[in-house]
């Protein structure tokens, strides 16, 4: 160990990081473009039948899927005739944790232990941070949390204090932080003092875990329906849940499902800024990850990146902040079922998906999320209020990110707002290009975006060049 | 200014970044302030309010920091009502 300074740390980024996953990635790097990315998943050494009893031994998994039938009837009753897909849910809340992010912690967990790792230590301020914490509680592994949580005021993001609070429940060390990427910078120097284990969201073995959540979903609604899944909705951040529930689907041979990803529109807030954190009332599941995690998916805390959102993405669609909390207070009030308000994000796009597909057709949301104090759409509401956010009762359209939230008046205002698939395609490409100039793509590497795409070597190179 | 007891569940504060240590590319408005980090743990000695200390977290790894606050809490909640969400769903009319 030498140097502390920010400098210091990062040039140490990739022996800190061998050190503290234990896998060696350039066994898989086959240029600066291309790596084999189905061997670096099938080489975490678990088969999905290990993985599942992995979960079902530390509380995890078998949640059950629910038919929403009064919100199924709402949306019928303003959609055109024939049309008003039934909505279903999967009810992630019931996982030990309170989140789907325990199937990912669950694996990173169970290696840390195989390896004989005293402890884990992650970086989140999602729900990923509680469910670490639980899974590192029930195996008697010490564990730390990283998160960022208050601004330089020292005004903390309610539902990031609910997760600190969660953390430390489960005996976990919280480190709270200021604004900035630099949670990096002390997630290394942490690993680095600590050796614990380095429980990424982006690990292959972060990602395997998420395969049980789409294999139970192709497996539940064959039981009761006798048919697979037409949509899948999911909400989108960082990847791996879309990522991991995709491929799930795949390895259950529910290929025909439409995989729909939606992200809250937070477009022109700044997520390093300290100014706007607290302008913010969703602090994931929103377009600041999401869009910038699918179009460069390698921007992690691993030299490759598991969660591959546009490998499997079919569509994207964005909704408001407003329609997401809409749609959390009717799932409460129809359904009877109070979930936090990130976890509904799909949710809200599934509404608008129901509306457009046929009445005999299978939409599914896979996933909810635990919710209380902080962690409420009432406290984001009238926390938006206290830092001079714009909240009123209207049309959705009108929402801006950081200045005004609009709630919808009727359940026919959720529309969400599809994503051009190949901008974002694009966007790739070019961040790509950045790594390595265009021309000098190989035929290789032109395999591998095409994969990383869902779209063929040809248009990978006809795009590169209208790109240039 | 009375001691605090060695063994209090107290919150430390440390600037791990001054402006200038900070990472590159930030935005203007963040790269002013420093890059802080609050941590409870049990104090390792007598001490009094913003004095340098040592704490033990939760997981018994000791940090250093100022001593900011006695037996911290959580005080989050579920926010003032926010009435607009009452109606959603009921057919009721505020």
């Amino acid at each position: 160990m030498s140097g502390q300074s920010y400098a210091a740390v990062m040039a140490r980024k990739n022996e800190i990081m061998k050190a503290s996953l234990g896998i060696d990635f350039t066994d898989f790097i086959q240029s600066p473009i291309a790596f084999d990315y189905e061997r670096m998943m099938g080489e975490t050494g678990y088969s999905l039948e290990e993985v599942a009893r992995i979960q079902a031994e530390a509380k995890v998994g078998n949640t059950p899927m629910y038919e929403l039938k009064n919100l199924t009837a709402a949306v019928r009753a303003c959609a055109a005739p024939g049309k008003g897909a039934t909505i279903l849910v999967k009810d992630e809340a019931a996982n030990a944790g309170g989140s789907f992010k325990a199937r990912r912690a669950s694996i990173s967990a169970f290696e840390a232990q195989k390896k004989g790792y005293r402890g884990v230590a992650t970086a989140t301020s999602g729900n990923y941070g509680a469910a670490v914490a639980s899974q590192a509680a029930m195996r008697g592994l010490k564990c730390i949390v990283l998160q960022e949580v208050f601004d330089s005021r020292g005004v903390g993001q309610p539902e990031i204090i609910e997760k600190s609070r969660a953390c430390e429940a489960y005996g976990a060390e919280v480190q709270r932080l200021s604004v900035g990427p630099e949670l990096f910078y002390q997630l290394l120097i942490t690993l680095e003092r600590t050796g614990f284990f380095n429980a990424s969201l982006y690990t292959p073995f972060g990602i395997r875990g998420v395969e049980t959540l789409g294999v139970e979903v192709a497996q539940q609604v064959r039981a009761r329906y006798g048919k697979d899944p037409d949509a899948v909705v999911i909400t989108h951040a960082g990847g791996g849940n879309l990522t991991g529930t995709a491929r799930g689907l795949l390895a259950a041979g529910c290929g025909g499902a439409r995989i729909v990803a939606c992200s809250v529109d937070l477009g022109g807030l700044h997520m390093a800024s300290d100014h706007d954190f607290n302008r913010k009332s969703f602090t994931t599941g929103h377009t600041g990850f999401g869009v910038p995690f699918a179009t460069w998916p390698d921007r992690v805390d691993v030299p490759r990146n598991a969660a591959r959102s546009l490998r499997y993405m079919d569509e994207y669609q964005l909704v408001t902040q407003g329609e997401v909390f809409y749609v959390t207070e009717l799932l409460a009030k129809l359904e009877g079922l109070e979930r936090g308000p990130a976890g509904n994000t799909s949710l809200t796009a599934a509404v608008t998906l129901s509306r457009q597909m046929d009445r005999d057709q299978i939409v599914v949301v896979q996933e909810t999320e635990y919710t209380g104090a902080g962690k409420h759409h009432n406290r984001q509401l009238s926390f938006a209020r206290e830092n001079g956010i714009e909240v009123r009762v209207g049309d959705p359209r009108e929402n801006v990110p950081g200045r005004t939230i609009v709630i919808p008046e009727r359940l026919e205002q959720v529309r969400g707002m599809v994503q051009d698939m190949d901008k974002l395609r694009g966007s790739y490409l070019r961040n790509a290009a950045k790594v390595l100039p265009a021309a000098q793509w190989t035929a290789a590497d032109c395999a591998f975006l095409a994969a990383d795409l869902k779209r063929d070597p040809d248009w990978v190179r006809r795009t590169a060049l209208e790109l240039e | 200014m009375s001691l605090i007891a060695k063994g209090t569940w107290v919150e430390i504060e440390r600037v791990l970044l001054k402006p200038e240590e900070r990472a590159a590319n930030l935005p203007e408005d963040t790269a002013r302030t420093p890059y802080v980090l609050r941590l409870s743990g049990f104090l390792q000695e007598d001490a009094e309010l913003g004095s340098e200390v040592t704490v033990r977290s939760l997981i018994g790894h000791d940090h250093a920091g100022l001593l900011r606050v006695v037996n911290p809490s959580y005080s989050h909640s579920f926010g003032a009502t926010v009435p607009e969400l009452l109606t959603i769903g009921t057919g009721a009319r505020a």
